[in-house]
């Protein structure tokens, strides 16, 4: 490929400049501002803020609620990540064998996929109603008398349900474009190699889909952990209570709700370094086990 | 070691295209037949519905004694070797090529004693700890002739597992196969589009034009005796030149007005088709056809001549030490060289 040169250095940074200046203002700039704010406590009407060092993370150590919504989130994105990846890869397996019709039932699978978050969430709680809602209904036909945003667990079922739901069309269409990508002479060659289906699916499509999978793996656990924030806030509807939440929401509630504005700095810069840990673990030992073609 | 037997054996596809008529094939022990026709023609999908790829729609297929219809490919103890080898691309040499017999509960020391074997005698014994990303094609070749081989089955099927290498390792790699089938003495099918590895290699040859066998015959018979003008022109490169003429019971006549004399005629009369192979062509001055060379093609051990004969398009192939040029001159015909078509169908007369 010929390699396009610049006279001067000026001009490509006139370029560069734009996405720059996005990075610097969107993410930079608010980034350095929360570590730095997270070693002051700050007056809540913003008259002024006082040094209090390490005393913010201390704090969050020992804080009940920030634990208990430490572990919630633990287990809502190990939740969320596994279920939307087992459904997703089950429909998908599934859908690639259907032939006749395999546009419109894929399509109709897809369709998930363009409703927003705010709008999942809000069909959630209408199917997890206390007084309407199916699924309430249901449950209450076997017994079970399912109270949303009063009872903790049942809110984090409906908001696990919920968010595993948002999250199946996206790993669908992944998977599904991963099934078609592998050979079919292959999957003929495993055909004449072995009679089980089941064993053929292990040894054969699941390890070539490791890419793929792994792939939405680092998608879904971003998903889990951040873009869950609308659905987690239809259901909780900014009433926290006794109601489960994640760690992004606990910054916003904290911070903007609670006014504790250095508080929730330091509960962000936690997250940073998390989302940190994990993207250089996933990368570093876990693509190193998966082979790609 | 097994003879297969096919029934009218036929595929219809749902869309209602007949993907191969009814046909009858009869295979013994141990022979390699090998299936050739243009694209489209149907062997593929011959070959895929022996291995139990693609759906049976009627007849039987027989291996051995058994009926295979319904039987699942894996438990139907063939091997196939796919046209892009079909290696799985996470595994190992030596995993691709136990994986078969892993999934027949075969102890792991006899597997690794089979796949060390089959290595051994396909000079892959130092790659088997390697992955087929790591490998060249013909070794590619060979690991999937490998993964056949330690199944020990009673059917190679080849689909087209030459067309991927290059022009020098496809005719060794030809060789190997043909060797290596003969000394495992194992029954096999053979597809290819490729007439010259169909003589090479057959025992037998079926020939199939759309959907439709159109000859089955040694590869002698196929050359010497070809069932249709499309036999005729698909096997034998060059190909046999193919005339429009009548016949009045006596004597051949070219469209054009030559005549062929002294080469027989069939006892139909009225139009043919007239089929001779440039081989069976010599320049000679005192022979008794005009040719009008219009091209000479230097291939090395010989030259092709194009040009016309009777004002119909004609071929002669000749020796490299005969000197050939363009403009007039003039050919015999070798004894035996005319073959006589019906006019319409292009069955042998």
């Amino acid at each position: 490929m010929k390699r396009a040169a610049f006279g001067q250095i000026g001009f490509p940074i006139l370029l560069l400049i734009p996405q720059l200046v996005i990075i610097a203002i969107f993410f930079y700039w608010p980034a350095g501002y929360a570590i730095q704010s997270s070693f002051y406590l700050q007056d809540p009407f913003g008259f002024g803020s006082t040094y209090v060092g390490m005393d913010n993370y201390t704090r969050l150590t020992t804080s009940r609620t920030y634990l208990s919504s430490f572990w919630f989130t633990v287990i809502f994105t190990t939740l969320v990540t596994f279920f939307s990846l087992a459904i997703a890869l089950l429909l998908a397996v599934k859908a690639d064998k259907v032939i006749r019709g395999a546009k419109t039932y894929r399509t109709l699978l897809m369709w998930v996929y363009a409703i927003a978050p705010p709008v999942a969430g809000l069909m959630g709680v209408m199917l997890f109603d206390q007084s309407r809602g199916n699924i309430t209904q249901l449950l209450a036909s076997f017994g079970y008398d399912y109270r949303l945003g009063v009872n903790y667990w049942d809110t984090a079922a409906a908001m696990i349900t919920v968010s595993i739901w948002k999250q199946i069309p996206v790993n669908f269409i992944f998977f599904l474009s991963g099934l078609q990508a592998i050979p079919r002479s292959v999957r003929e060659a495993a055909l004449i190699d072995n009679a089980s289906g089941s064993s053929r699916f292990w040894d054969i499509t699941f390890p070539l889909l490791a890419p793929t999978g792994f792939f939405l793996l680092i998608i879904n656990i971003t998903y889990a952990l951040f873009d869950t924030f609308g659905i987690v806030d239809t259901i909780v509807k900014g009433e926290p209570g006794n109601n489960p939440m994640t760690l992004v929401y606990r910054v916003f509630v904290d911070g903007f709700r609670g006014g504790d504005l250095g508080g929730s700095s330091a509960q962000s810069v936690v997250l940073m370094v998390l989302v940190l840990i994990l993207t250089v673990v996933q990368f570093r030992f876990l693509e190193r086990r998966i082979h790609y073609t | 070691m097994a003879k297969v037997k096919l029934d009218g054996v036929r595929k219809v596809y749902p869309n209602g295209v007949e993907a191969v008529e009814p046909c009858d094939i009869d295979i013994p022990d141990g022979e390699l037949v090998v299936l050739v026709g243009p694209s489209g023609c149907g062997k593929s999908t011959l070959l895929r519905m022996v291995a139990g790829l693609e759906e049976i729609t009627d007849g039987t297929l027989m291996i051995g004694d058994a009926v295979m219809n319904d039987v699942e490919p894996a438990n139907r103890n063939i091997a196939m070797v796919f046209q892009n080898y079909a290696l799985y691309p996470h595994m190992t040499v030596a995993k691709n090529m136990g994986y078969g017999l892993k999934n027949r509960g075969l102890p792991k020391a006899e597997i690794n004693q089979k796949v060390a074997e089959a290595a051994k005698m396909l000079n892959l014994s130092e790659y088997l700890n390697r992955r087929p990303s790591q490998l060249s094609g013909g070794q590619r070749q060979r690991v999937a002739m490998g993964r056949a081989i330690v199944r020990s089955p009673e059917l190679f099927l080849f689909d087209e597992p030459l067309s991927n290498l290059d022009a020098k390792l496809r005719n060794q790699m030809r060789i190997e196969i043909r060797a290596l089938q003969q000394r495992l003495g194992v029954t096999a099918m053979y597809v290819t589009h490729d007439q010259v590895e169909a003589m090479t290699l057959a025992d037998r040859i079926i020939v199939l034009n759309a959907g439709r066998i159109e000859q089955i015959g040694t590869p002698g018979e196929i050359y010497s005796q070809p069932a249709s003008t499309f036999v005729a022109s698909f096997m034998g490169a060059p190909p046999m030149n193919i005339f429009t003429g009548t016949s009045d019971g006596q004597q051949a006549t070219l469209d054009g007005g030559v005549s062929l004399n002294g080469a027989g005629a069939p006892s139909h009369t009225g139009k043919i088709q007239i089929g001779i192979r440039p081989e069976d062509v010599a320049l000679d001055a005192s022979g008794p056809l005009p040719f009008e060379v219009e091209i000479v093609e230097e291939l090395g051990a010989h030259r092709l001549l194009h040009g016309r004969l009777s004002g119909q398009p004609f071929s002669v192939s000749v020796n490299k030490d005969q000197p050939a040029q363009t403009g007039p001159a003039k050919v015999a015909l070798k004894p035996g060289a005319v073959h006589f078509f019906d006019a319409e169908a292009g069955r042998r007369l």
